[in-house]
């Protein structure tokens, strides 16, 4: 019951939930800076001319989208040290993944996002005799962002939350921490609770602070 | 790469017993089959309710609501399988906690299911309100004007149109579910997950493992897809919205 809970576990053990902590939160922006910069490129050849590029991109796109994340997962730990022939480590691996796999969900944003820049403004790049790298750059990508930038957040939100998957790989994230502390003082209940109230008091602060930016950026277009 | 291919180890006996990793991979989509549909039930009918409560005009009932949706949609669903498994037990009444933790038959299924219903029915509720909001305000209006109560409002105006605009998130939101299904290998559900990391230790193909487990959910992936398509196309309203054609 309530009353029975042992509070006192929390303050031993907060060093090492703040190192596991650390590597969510550092998971966390790798794969958001990586899997947009990646999600972006594959937005571009979905929406280029060029066929074969197009194809190639939304297979990929489709198909990181239709597995579990936990198979994706699963799956690079595996192949990965099989193609570079040496183990990897499971913090290295889920860096990996987690850039390849939000990068395919980070790439529809980026799709939506460059269609609803209107196309008058493509237009007026080339017409200035821009090349297509140059548009796209200076013109369409940076009004594609702001445009983009809550979605983005959001999802990013998600990325969060989906790290803790990483613990079918044993990669020792916040959730691990708490999993590990709490068998080490047999105290699974405290350590459950207190890692849930971590994810969820960081989780609904950022995505009070993405709605509240949402309003903003709404009323300045 | 070194890597010795064997296509035929799903016809291969387990390692110490006498089924075949084949047996193993089929009951785990039996498991994860019916994990998925169990809490699809339980987060249609919950989500339904709670999407349809987050727009009546009583304001306990919509703070209620939104609290519901953002506990459930700011902790990972890994966490919350943990917490239902190891955590809420503990909070229950003396006698109760102790036939959970010991008697309760098909515990991790029963666990899993309600963990990831619940979850999902948050998401629902989210898009059943985004739904009935999009409605132009003068159907309630209306609904009331001839004299129904907000409840038949609801049954007969609201919510039937609803349904049908949401249809196409909640056709994702139903993938989703075979997907978020994997999870529940953490508290020792044996689907497809599971049986993959199994088969994986126990007979060291894991690219061929890997590779069934994944057309497998690839496949329950597309049957959801499908089904919902014919749903869709079923329940179109003639001379509103896609039911042009």
């Amino acid at each position: 019951m309530l009353g029975q809970l042992d509070l006192s576990v929390l303050k031993p053990s907060l060093p090492f939930l703040w190192t596991g902590l650390k590597f969510s939160a550092n998971l966390t922006l790798i794969a958001m800076s990586g899997g947009i910069a990646i999600g972006t490129l594959l937005a571009m050849a979905r929406l280029g001319k060029s066929r074969p590029l197009t194809a190639v991109a939304s297979a990929y796109v489709n198909l990181m989208r239709s597995i579990p994340l936990l198979m994706v997962i699963l799956w690079f730990f595996l192949v990965i040290p099989l193609i570079i022939g040496k183990p990897i480590g499971a913090e290295y691996s889920a860096l990996i993944t987690f850039t390849a796999f939000e990068a395919a969900y980070y790439s529809e944003i980026m799709r939506a996002g460059i269609q609803s820049v209107a196309k008058g403004q493509v237009m007026a790049g080339y017409a200035l005799g821009m090349t297509y790298w140059q548009t796209m750059a200076l013109v369409v990508l940076p009004q594609a962002f702001r445009n983009m930038i809550p979605v983005l957040l959001t999802q990013t939100i998600i990325l969060f939350q989906d790290t803790s998957l990483v613990y079918a790989i044993g990669a020792k994230d916040l959730l691990k921490a708490a999993d590990i502390a709490g068998k080490n003082y047999n105290r699974p209940v405290e350590m459950y609770l207190f890692s849930a109230v971590i994810y969820f008091a960081l989780c609904y602060t950022l995505s009070s602070i993405v709605k509240r930016l949402q309003i903003k950026l709404a009323v300045v277009r | 790469m070194k890597y010795h291919w064997n296509w035929g180890i799903f016809f291969e006996q387990i390692k110490y017993g006498d089924e075949t990793y084949l047996s193993w991979l089929i009951s785990g989509l039996g498991w994860t089959v019916a994990v998925s549909l169990a809490s699809w039930v339980i987060a249609l009918l919950l989500g339904f309710a709670i999407g349809t409560v987050r727009t009546t005009p009583r304001t306990w009932l919509v703070r209620l609501g939104n609290a519901y949706v953002e506990l459930f949609r700011n902790i990972p669903l890994l966490v919350q399988m943990f917490l239902w498994f190891f955590v809420v037990p503990e909070f229950l009444p003396r006698n109760l906690s102790l036939w959970v933790k010991q008697e309760m038959p098909a515990k991790e299924f029963v666990t899993a299911t309600v963990c990831l219903g619940l979850f999902t029915s948050a998401r629902i509720a989210e898009q059943v309100r985004a739904g009935i909001q999009s409605l132009p305000r003068g159907q309630r209006m209306a609904g009331l004007a001839m004299g129904l109560t907000l409840p038949q409002t609801y049954r007969y105006i609201l919510l039937p149109m609803a349904f049908r605009i949401i249809i196409p998130p909640l056709t994702s939101e139903f993938m989703n579910v075979f997907k978020n299904s994997s999870v529940a290998f953490a508290i020792g559900v044996l689907e497809l997950t599971f049986q993959a990391r199994q088969m994986q230790e126990d007979s060291e193909q894991g690219i061929e493992t890997y590779l069934a487990v994944t057309v497998l959910y690839f496949v329950c992936a597309f049957i959801a897809n499908r089904m919902m398509a014919f749903i869709e196309k079923r329940s179109r309203v003639p001379g509103y919205i896609a039911a042009a054609k």
